[in-house]
């Protein structure tokens, strides 16, 4: 089997990501339940699960957007519980990419992409620009960099916002449905890029429902619901032989809409 | 009416341009302080700032100027009328531009103070490198909307002293008997100030709206 190969791959690879026993509460309703889950450096992990299960609380805690009520974080050495201090840490450390793209629109291309570098490396303006320039190129969009968001097609948009968050050099990265807000014809250029990114080693938790590149990048599949994890499996034997009923009934309405 | 009867309505007019310019100068810095304390999430920063908002939007400027003027001598201190009517005027702007603002930033998306947040951005710079700008446009039209309120409500000051248009046009047409003329002519004055600040806010108005509809 191929894919165990792949967990075997990253296995004495030291964790990136670790959530232990994490229960997360929206007031009196329980969004996350009992969550272990352990990422290796350099493992790519998709998420998925019906609607409300959990996918983006679960990643949002991650890096500090959502708090927990007990169990611990750990991203990279930080304890997210700590402090200030390690949230900031976490966050310099972590990018996100948004299912709406969340670009700062009253800034270019070339503005979105340099301020974090500046503001939180204090990087100088030419350094700074001299990355953005590389992502940007990395991405395909390099000869946008004067453009303002609204000027670009969705697809467009949502790899700038890759960029944006590859600038900040992360260690890890979170996508939260990059591909759901865009038109079919986009979607392929924003996987392309994450495959891309995927080759190159980065660890990466995708939430998606694109189960062509799960089969393509990712290490592990995880499948939640009702803010549990219900399954986790490779690929491989997680499309052809899910162990749950309710994974299979997911599947079933996933590939139904494929 | 002669050169001489013009020229101290013009004095008086350039006093309700100074006045106007002094609330909104002293009104920036001061409703940006508001507005942020408002948006905050402490207690202590955010009630006081409630507090203060219904205060100076809850009484007449009018009774502003008069407390200014008047009361502040009283607590021992002592101030020349035109530093009395800049902190009432000041007071005053801080409290509507504070809540025109709030409601500015309240209304830039979640998305953009995650983006801001998830990128590592310090609290600083995810205001007035993300947030502010953006609140700042859409509530041009609001604040320049206010800027016309103001200028019209500087012929308050007048209470306590001032010489500003109002007053000036009251005092040359006590003197020519010819009322209908001078505040003729001191209306036109306030027209010509106030209605091309009213037809900006409304292009600014359109202008956005049309961004939006994009
Ligand atoms: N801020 C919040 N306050 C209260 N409840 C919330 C909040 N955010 C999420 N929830 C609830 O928590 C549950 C999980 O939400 P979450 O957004 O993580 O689901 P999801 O798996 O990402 O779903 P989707 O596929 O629709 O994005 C949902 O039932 C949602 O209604
Ligand atoms: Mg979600």
């Amino acid at each position: 089997m191929t894919n165990s190969n792949s967990i075997a791959k990253h296995s004495d690879a030291p964790a990136m990501i670790q959530m232990r026993h994490v229960e997360k509460w929206y007031g009196d309703f329980h969004a996350l339940k009992n969550i272990d889950l352990t990422v290796a450096t350099g493992e790519k992990i998709v998420l998925c699960g019906p609607s409300g299960s959990g996918k983006s609380t679960l990643i949002r805690c991650i890096n500090h957007l959502e708090t927990i009520q007990s169990g611990e974080i750990i991203v990279n050495g930080h304890r997210l519980t700590d402090s200030q201090a390690a949230v900031d840490a976490v966050r310099q450390e972590v990018g996100m990419v948004f299912q709406q793209f969340n670009l700062f629109p009253h800034k270019t291309v070339m503005e979105n992409c340099i301020l974090a570098p500046m503001r939180v490396h204090k990087l100088s303006r030419a350094q700074a620009e001299k990355t953005a320039q590389k992502y940007l190129e990395r991405v395909h969009i390099g000869d946008q960099a004067h453009k303002h968001p609204a000027q670009l097609s969705g697809g467009q948009q949502q790899r700038v916002a890759i960029a944006r968050a590859l600038c900040m050099e992360p260690k890890a990265m979170l996508f939260d449905e990059p591909t759901s807000a865009l038109d079919p014809e986009m979607v392929k250029e924003v996987l392309d890029t994450m495959i891309s990114l995927a080759r190159d080693g980065m660890t990466m938790i995708c939430v998606t429902h694109e189960m062509g590149f799960a089969r393509q990048v990712a290490d592990r599949v995880i499948f939640m619901a009702n803010g549990e994890i219900v399954e986790e499996n490779d690929p491989e034997s997680f499309f052809s032989a899910p162990k749950h009923e309710r994974t299979r009934a997911f599947l079933g309405e996933i590939l139904a809409h494929h | 009416m002669g050169t001489q009867e013009l020229s101290y309505l013009l004095l008086g007019l350039s006093w309700t341009l100074g006045l106007t310019a002094i609330g909104f100068a002293g009104g920036i810095p001061f409703g940006i302080g508001i507005a942020l304390m408002r948006v905050s999430s402490n207690n202590w920063l955010r009630r006081p700032a409630m507090a203060w908002i219904g205060l100076f939007q809850g009484t007449p400027l009018l009774m502003q100027l008069f407390v200014a003027y008047f009361g502040l001598p009283l607590l021992g201190f002592n101030l020349p009328a035109w530093a009395a009517v800049a902190i009432a005027l000041t007071a005053h702007a801080s409290s509507f531009l504070g809540e025109i603002w709030r409601g500015a930033i309240q209304a830039i998306t979640k998305g953009q103070t995650e983006a801001a947040l998830a990128l590592g951005l310090p609290d600083r710079s995810r205001m007035f490198d993300v947030i502010l700008p953006q609140a700042f446009k859409i509530s041009l039209p609001a604040t320049v909307g206010f800027l016309v309120q103001l200028l019209k409500g500087t012929s308050l000051a007048a209470i306590v002293g001032f010489i500003e248009l109002t007053r000036a046009g009251n005092i040359v047409s006590n003197q020519l008997y010819r009322p209908l003329l001078v505040f003729g002519v001191v209306g036109a004055m306030y027209f010509a100030m106030c209605w091309p600040l009213s037809w900006w806010g409304r292009k600014l108005e359109q202008s956005m709206s049309k961004g939006a509809n994009k």
